[in-house]
């Protein structure tokens, strides 16, 4: 039950951080979001 | 509509691309470190490769329902256990294991083999840890491929970890991540995590077939105190020392013995001597791969042991265990834990002809250093495919 919990934490996180992304003007704060986002795509997807 | 917009958003579809790309990549490497077959041609002293679900039915369907051979000889006589894989980052054990379960015969008692008793730490690296994903042993007939693995269990299998690890039954305070340790989880709880269950699983096995004597095959760094010995319970203090004096004098390498100290709890020379009638072993063999001044960490690192940050650090009195430019090559490591499981089991057999396990077809120190451990790996291309098993 607390892994399901902390796998839609980190979904909910994704979700927060492709929005940031969405939203940023400076290229250099959209690729610092988007590397920031692939560990938790990763564990979504039970890659990593 | 401005053009600034369509730029942006043009801009943006680049980055997100690279990164996609990026995931990709780093999520296909990751897939096939955590999927990478390891076939395994069992020899002609196994008799049957059981599952550890048929000792512990939970576990059945999970990463680390894993195989355990059995080499049971036409003798009866008493039980063995060797545990490989406890901490799949110490790849001596589970070759030294694999040349078992390829090799031996028994014509008394039972052996009983695990390779990877954490398969699910098998099936990841350290995090940051920057290792290689897989390394291969030559062999005659060309390669075997083993995946590197982890000391912890794999968080896609068990996850999250908690603020501070409570050991069952002792209570005691462990580093959090040691939760995901099976060996810090000993002797495990049937309701617990899976780590905690697998320690279970193993517990439930040595019971239910009487084994007399458990080794656990490992490797440290050189920077830690407790190297090139073995572990022992006190039940069976007299069986290591034994050992000890017999390897150091006409084995051909130094081996030392330690007492499984009774506080620290959860390790398997303590646990499965507390909590079974078996005597639990554990053994170290050096490994400068794990040492953190070691240099870049990588495949030939792993396999030759050779590193100059580390014999520096031993030029500055900060190791346990010798280490020159030799390094400590894997066919050493592996032939150390082959002979010092051989000579357990003679001492064993001599003091308890009752109890007996007799073993042969494995190389000694060293045969496995002049031949190398890939020498008594089995072509899996020349192998009935229907006795191939993978772990």
């Amino acid at each position: 039950m607390i892994t399901v919990l902390y796998y839609a934490l980190t979904a909910f996180v994704a979700v927060l951080l492709v929005r940031n992304f969405i939203d940023r003007k400076k290229w250099q704060e959209e690729v610092l979001y988007v590397i920031v986002l692939l560990p938790f795509v990763l564990r979504i997807l039970r890659l990593k | 509509m401005s053009p600034m917009p369509t730029a942006m958003t043009m801009r943006k579809i680049v980055i997100a691309a690279l990164g996609a790309a990026l995931g990709a990549a780093a999520g296909l490497s990751f897939y096939q470190s955590r999927h990478l077959p390891e076939p395994v041609v069992p020899g002609p002293g196994v008799t049957a490769v059981k599952k550890l679900s048929d000792y512990f039915g939970p576990l059945e369907g999970t990463a680390n329902d894993v195989n355990v051979y059995v080499l049971e000889g036409a003798e009866p006589g008493g039980a063995f256990l060797v545990l490989c894989g406890t901490h799949p980052e110490e790849p001596a054990g589970r070759l030294a294991g694999w040349i078992f379960a390829e090799n031996a015969s028994v014509s008394k008692g039972r052996l009983f083999v695990i390779l990877t008793a954490n398969r699910s730490a098998s099936t990841v690296t350290r995090l940051g840890g920057a290792y290689p994903p897989d390394y291969t042993i030559v062999t005659p007939w060309g390669g075997r491929t083993f995946r590197m693995g982890d000391r912890w269990s794999s968080p896609l299998d068990q996850w999250p970890d908690p603020e501070v690890y409570v050991h069952y039954p002792s209570r005691q305070e462990l580093a959090y991540i040691d939760i995901r340790n099976l060996n810090r989880t000993f002797p495990g709880r049937p309701g617990g995590t899976l780590t905690e269950k697998t320690g279970h699983a193993i517990l439930e096995l040595i019971r239910k077939e009487r084994v007399d004597v458990v080794i656990d095959l490992h490797e440290a760094e050189l920077q830690y105190p407790v190297i090139s010995t073995i572990v022992a319970h006190e039940k069976g203090a007299d069986l290591a020392t034994l050992t000890s004096m017999m390897l150091s004098s006409e084995g051909g390498f130094a081996m030392g013995v330690e007492n499984s100290p009774r506080a620290l709890r959860g390790l398997s020379h303590r646990e499965i001597g507390d909590n079974s009638d078996a005597v639990s072993l554990l053994l170290e063999a050096p490994q400068p791969f794990l040492d953190a001044t070691r240099g870049r960490t990588d495949r030939a690192l792993l396999l030759t042991g050779r590193d100059e940050f580390v014999v520096r650090a031993g030029k500055q009195g900060l190791l346990f265990e010798k280490i020159d430019d030799a390094g400590w090559p894997i066919d050493v490591r592996v032939g150390r834990h082959t002979s010092t499981i051989l000579q357990i089991l003679e001492i064993w057999s001599e003091d308890n002809p009752g109890r007996a396990v007799v073993a042969g077809g494995v190389p000694r120190y060293d045969e496995v250093i002049k031949s190398g451990t890939g020498a008594y790996l089995k072509d899996v291309k020349t192998a009935d495919p229907a006795k191939i098993v993978y772990e």
